[in-house]
């Protein structure tokens, strides 16, 4: 059963993460962190702004604040957001290419807490963060998704993706939420 | 909740800080795992060793790896005036109130390369208090204090922390406080004159005095749970009634044991106020 749904993005993400949230219905089982690429001084502005159009509780992250089910843990500007067993963790260590938050710095962890529980999503981004990262979920026996380059408003980071890691799902962005719902409830399917 | 296969790795990092910390004193036992391993990771890379027992090995052999990995494992990101809000906040809510003491003491914990202690030097020289302040400036780390002595900063920061003091609220011209000599910008002596820089281990030291003002940003979010307990006990241990605590932006209070005895002067800049 999985824990842990880790999803990255940057150029296009707010439309895209808009999109895939709506999609997830209040009573999804798993936490979901994410990391989208803003400037440093944006205030807390993207969990409202996407609040509205999800069901679930959309919060930006409060160092060691508890990893629960069924919440989005939207990672602050200018820091990186690490997962420990139940909790995160922020850091504000150097920006690993260029990103604080870095997608990379999520994936890695979460591939290294959680392992096989984990799933991670990447989604529209014009430049290669998060690649490594999926690589590392893939190696921990976690799964992968990536959103098909052709249906994102930037190509870059998922082609990134794509061509790094090994993908098990490339799906149009309005199948990605559906497809969660599969993967993280097939009892009741 | 616990994961069931024990990774070898994590064996590893917890043999190499048992080690640490016995012989050489240095107590990362209770760092967060995860922001941990992944400093430890980059230093196996810059060291070129294959795994954490290699680097064990090194670190208890080679007091200049110690070194190294003690840099490795500091907090070495800052900046002056860094979140300008933090200090905006500071010159409204909170020099009002020091304006009534006579004399004032200031803690900065974990002051890294000393950027934010110059900028507060700076803020309070600005608003006259300068003269009656003495500032405890500590770290861990004695690499990173003796930069912090120097004041000097590289030349080519000083356009960024320029936007950065202005949004801070700064009066005067940034360029003021410091002199340019080649490739460097040398802050005014006497910004130094009332800060007192040494070496304190927030993880093993305590209480060193009774502070008016304590500031710990972006420090505590290496520490674990238990970690921060203590830091938070320490610091309770060692603020005035009516002392002031500021922490960085996504740090909180909340849900310790120690939210019932501060009061929020400035929430959004997590600014807190000591009432019991």
């Amino acid at each position: 059963m999985f824990k842990l749904v880790v999803i990255g993005t940057s150029l296009g993400g707010l439309s895209a993460l808009k999109v895939l949230l709506s999609g997830l219905p209040a009573n999804f089982p798993v936490a979901i962190a994410v990391v989208q690429h803003r400037h440093k001084d944006s205030e807390d502005m993207m969990s409202s702004f996407l609040q509205p159009h999800a069901t679930l509780s959309i919060r930006e992250v409060v160092d060691k604040d508890d990893l629960l089910p069924g919440t989005v843990y939207v990672a602050p500007a200018d820091y990186h957001m690490l997962v420990d067993v139940g909790y995160f963790t922020l850091s504000i260590d150097e920006p690993v290419s260029y990103a604080r938050p870095s997608i990379d710095v999520l994936f890695e962890s979460a591939a290294d807490v959680y392992g096989e529980f984990v799933i991670g999503i990447i989604l529209t981004g014009a430049n290669q963060d998060g690649a490594k990262g999926l690589a590392a979920i893939k190696a921990q026996g976690g799964s992968t998704i990536v959103q098909e380059p052709a249906t994102a408003e930037s190509a870059t980071m998922p082609a990134a993706a794509i061509a790094t890691a090994v993908v098990d799902w490339i799906l149009p962005l309005p199948k990605i939420a559906p497809h969660l719902i599969n993967l993280c409830q097939p009892m009741w399917k | 909740m616990t994961l069931a296969r024990p990774k070898l790795e994590d064996i590893e990092v917890q043999l190499l800080l048992e080690g640490v910390y016995r012989y050489y004193g240095f107590d990362f036992r209770n760092y967060a795992p995860s922001s941990l391993k992944r400093r430890i990771w980059n230093i196996l890379c810059s060291e070129k060793l294959p795994n954490v027992s290699a680097l064990q090995e090194k670190v208890l052999h080679d007091p200049a790896c110690l070194d190294r990995f003690l840099l490795g494992l500091s907090v070495n990101v800052t900046a002056m005036f860094r979140n300008p809000n933090f200090f905006l906040a500071f010159r409204e809510k909170v020099v009002p109130i020091l304006r009534t003491y006579p004399f004032i003491r200031i803690w900065h914990a974990g002051c890294s390369t000393g950027q934010e202690v110059y900028s507060m030097a700076i803020l309070l020289e600005e608003e006259g208090l300068y003269p009656r302040c003495r500032i405890y400036a500590t770290d861990m780390n004695e690499m990173v204090l003796k930069q912090a002595k120097g004041g000097i900063f590289s030349l080519q920061l000083m356009q960024e922390y320029t936007q950065l003091y202005l949004k801070a609220g700064g009066k005067r011209s940034f360029s003021e406080y410091y002199t340019a000599a080649y490739d460097s910008a040398i802050f005014r002596a006497s910004l130094k004159e009332n800060i007192v820089f040494s070496q304190h281990n927030l993880a093993t030291d305590s209480s060193f005095n009774e502070f008016n003002v304590i500031l710990c940003r972006n420090v505590l979010i290496y520490f674990n749970k238990t970690l921060q307990k203590r830091v938070y006990e320490l610091f309770h241990a060692s603020l005035c009634p009516f002392g002031i605590l500021g922490l960085g932006r996504q740090e909180t209070l909340k849900f310790t044991p120690y939210e019932a005895y501060y009061e929020e002067l400035a929430g959004s800049e997590k600014l807190f106020r000591r009432i019991h």
